[in-house]
């Protein structure tokens, strides 16, 4: 009799070995396609007399840009162009990544307050928001730029010294004045001592129990000290001011139409969905860690600080980062207004010279590059507040 | 001070404490300076007829941009006098989605309605049988073309997402690493860029003499991009399928495909039901981006009339006539997903 070990199995019954041969199938298949789509393409390229490689970033770019971080002219060449974009692709979703957490934080908040008005008109907002493509959103900002704003003369300023008009948005900024460094200076030192304050005060409370009062005197240091360097300096408040000179403001800031609507449209886009993050993770905080924080003594401020946003960020920032990442990847759509980000300007590169796949490789690895990382920061941040369970 | 009826209800929802009853002052005084001029621009002094000689003159918004231009708008360069056809298809579309609604309705039937449904709907647009005139792709344009776009590229790349997701899962190395690195590839790029490699990159793949029109490289691309946000959501529910069910299955000597199509499958899509709306939902309202390549979809035969010069000026109204179709088909869908949510919830 023999036993089974020695009992043979048919080759298309054993898993171990189907599993080898279906890899080596896919592998075949994979490869033959993109053996069939490089030589496809070798042979376009060459009927089209188009030369493959990066070669074309030193060549000169010759088209203008719109707004620039830093000086570029036509002149320049075609890396440094793609440079710029990918700077104001950066701008752009730094600044809007800032104030969609503060404004989708409000609704957040705003959703659940107990009073009714307010939660309603949150609700709906969340809504509205949430169902119409970001893509017209932006093109309805655009045009409210372009053909409901008026001109500079008729300037609507919903605060003073900020001017709305079909120039873009102008506000005042203050003159440069030495006394803003040493004020910087003195904003970093007030950061450093709240960092060593604040390990000091752990340190501290677990040796005797006294609880120092982190919260206030950090906000006191911030505040104080560059306001006690700027008062010490003299007290510069000297602003410069848009003021109308014949057809358009001169002075104060000048933001384009362009990038206005484009940070609008990314910005109250994107805050309904960190609104509907921000609820879903005050909610998972469940009315019991409150109430059990109360009866153990603890102040209104250290409930909140000690007990609830340790555990509902746990749940708000997985998400919040990917509607982040979200955010800049919806900034390519710039394109589509004339703002000139990364995806603009790769898009006029891949015009002028021809050179799709090196051009459309370009962008999809600078997006690579923000998503991966931003993984990463997610990986780490997961290890650190995982919970430690017993 | 009374408890009930409406003032026992302001009391307790509206005024509330000092800060809440300052927070309903400020807001019905914002509310009181912004919606009666709202009204008046958009009802009050509106101008709807299709000639739009009331505009110029007119403080009120003008509809006359949209009542003038519905056909061009919702069916872009159809012919005229056959756009009874998409017409049609859209009813037709928005009946099986109405009827596919009630969960009783969820039979077998019911797949081959719609397959029978979607392969009418694609008659209607293209024709060339049955006597119908044909009609070539590059003339189809709005609502109908943002239709096929999101819900062909949702019903073909469903089945995509299904086998990305098992790949992932799967464990031979090979399969799996090739499943990992396009799902996370296309979920790192922004759509738009899939979108100019379709119309730019894709020509130079194709052998020469070879050409793949438009409307349908856009196609794949909204179908390879949905795919891999269908994988991992799917992935999600194969990951809610408890353990015991694959080992019961694996104890009855099933085989992978039975365990998958009789066991694993039927319990994972289930949970993935509304997450997979919400996929629709974006799908829906990312093919918008097809304007970028200069496809006439709603938004492009929207942007077209505007450059029209007589209707130049009037962007507001038509984008918010734009953004209601959306908003109501968004609104219905996320409405329904929200409402399978909690059917479908069986507390386990």
């Amino acid at each position: 009799m023999k036993t089974s070990a020695q009992e043979k199995i048919p080759f298309l019954r054993d898993p171990a070995k189907l599993a080898i041969l279906y890899q080596f199938l896919t592998l075949a298949g994979v490869g033959l396609l993109s053996y069939y789509l490089v030589h496809n393409t070798l042979a376009n390229l060459e009927r089209q007399s188009i030369s493959t490689g990066f070669d074309f970033l030193n060549r000169e770019a010759s088209f203008e840009i719109g707004e620039t971080l830093f000086q570029y002219s036509a002149a320049d060449s075609y890396g440094r162009a793609l440079a710029i974009g990918f700077l104001n692709t950066l701008l752009v979703s730094f600044i809007g990544v800032i104030l969609t957490v503060i404004l989708g934080t409000l609704l957040g908040i705003a959703r659940l307050s107990s009073n009714w008005l307010v939660a309603k008109l949150s609700a709906i907002y969340i809504e509205v928001f949430q169902d119409i493509p970001i893509l017209l959103q932006l093109f309805f900002w655009y045009a409210f730029f372009y053909e409901i704003l008026p001109s500079p003369r008729q300037a609507v300023s919903p605060f003073a010294g900020i001017f709305l008009c079909n120039r873009g948005l102008v506000f005042g900024v203050p003159f440069w004045h030495e006394a803003y460094k040493y004020v910087f200076a003195a904003f970093v030192v007030a950061c450093v001592i709240v960092f060593f304050l604040k390990k000091w005060a752990a340190k501290r409370q677990a040796a005797t129990g006294q609880i120092f009062p982190l919260v206030r005197v950090s906000l006191v240091l911030l505040l104080g000290l560059p306001l006690i360097t700027w008062w010490l300096n003299g007290a510069p408040a000297a602003m410069n001011v848009p003021e109308l000179s014949g057809f358009n403001f001169k002075g104060g800031v000048t933001v384009s139409p362009e990038f206005t609507a484009l940070l609008l449209g990314l910005v109250l886009y994107t805050a309904a969905f960190v609104a509907e993050v921000v609820r879903a993770g005050i909610q998972s905080v469940t009315k019991g860690q409150t109430e059990a924080a109360m009866s153990i003594g603890l102040k209104q401020g250290q409930v909140l600080q000690l007990v609830i946003l340790p555990q509902a960020l746990r749940v708000i920032v997985p998400p919040l980062t990917s509607q982040m990442l979200n955010l800049t990847k919806n900034s390519s759509l710039a394109v589509a207004i004339g703002y000139p980000d990364f995806v603009s300007v790769a898009g006029t590169t891949i015009n002028q010279t021809g050179q799709a796949i090196e051009g459309v490789a370009l962008i999809m690895i600078v997006y690579l590059v923000f998503s991966l990382s931003t993984s990463a920061f997610m990986n780490w941040y997961n290890k650190k507040i995982a919970l430690v369970e017993r | 001070m009374t408890n009930i009826g409406i003032i026992g209800w302001m009391k307790a929802n509206l005024f509330n404490g000092w800060f809440n009853s300052a927070l309903t002052l400020l807001v019905a005084y914002l509310l009181w300076l912004s919606v009666p001029p709202l009204v008046d621009w958009a009802l009050v002094n509106s101008s709807w007829l299709p000639s739009g000689e009331q505009c110029t003159a007119g403080e009120g918004a003008c509809w006359s941009v949209v009542t003038a231009n519905i056909r061009f708008i919702l069916f872009g360069f159809y012919p005229h006098d056959l756009q009874w056809r998409p017409l049609l298809a859209v009813v037709i579309l928005i009946a099986l989605l109405f009827y596919s609604q009630n969960r009783n309705h969820w039979r077998k039937s019911l797949f081959y309605a719609w397959m029978v449904g979607l392969f009418t709907m694609g008659l209607l647009l293209k024709g060339g049988l049955f006597g119908f005139a044909s009609v070539e792709s590059n003339l189809w344009g709005g609502l109908p073309l943002t239709l096929l776009l999101s819900v062909f590229g949702l019903t073909a790349a469903y089945p995509v997402g299904v086998i990305l997701a098992l790949g992932r899962q799967s464990e031979m190395p090979i399969i799996k690493s090739f499943c990992v690195v396009y799902i996370e590839l296309i979920r790192g790029v922004p759509l738009i860029s899939l979108l100019f490699m379709s119309s730019v990159v894709f020509p130079l793949f194709l052998p020469e003499g070879l050409v793949i029109n438009k409307i349908l490289r856009a196609q794949v691309a909204i179908i390879l991009f949905t795919a891999a946000y269908i994988a991992e959501v799917v992935r999600g529910g194969l990951q809610g399928v408890n353990k015991g069910q694959y080992e019961a299955a694996d104890s009855l000597g099933l085989n992978y495909l039975q365990t998958m199509r009789l066991i694993i499958l039927p319990q994972a899509l289930k949970i993935v039901i509304p997450p997979s709306v919400s996929i629709l939902i974006s799908a829906f309202k990312d093919t918008s981006l097809v304007v970028i390549i200069a496809l006439y979809d709603l938004l492009k035969t929207t942007q077209t009339t505007l450059s029209d010069p007589k209707w130049m000026g009037y962007s507001a109204e038509a984008y918010i006539f734009v953004a209601l179709i959306y908003f109501v088909c968004c609104f219905f869908m996320s409405n329904y997903s929200r409402r399978l949510e909690r059917e479908l919830d069986t507390g386990l």
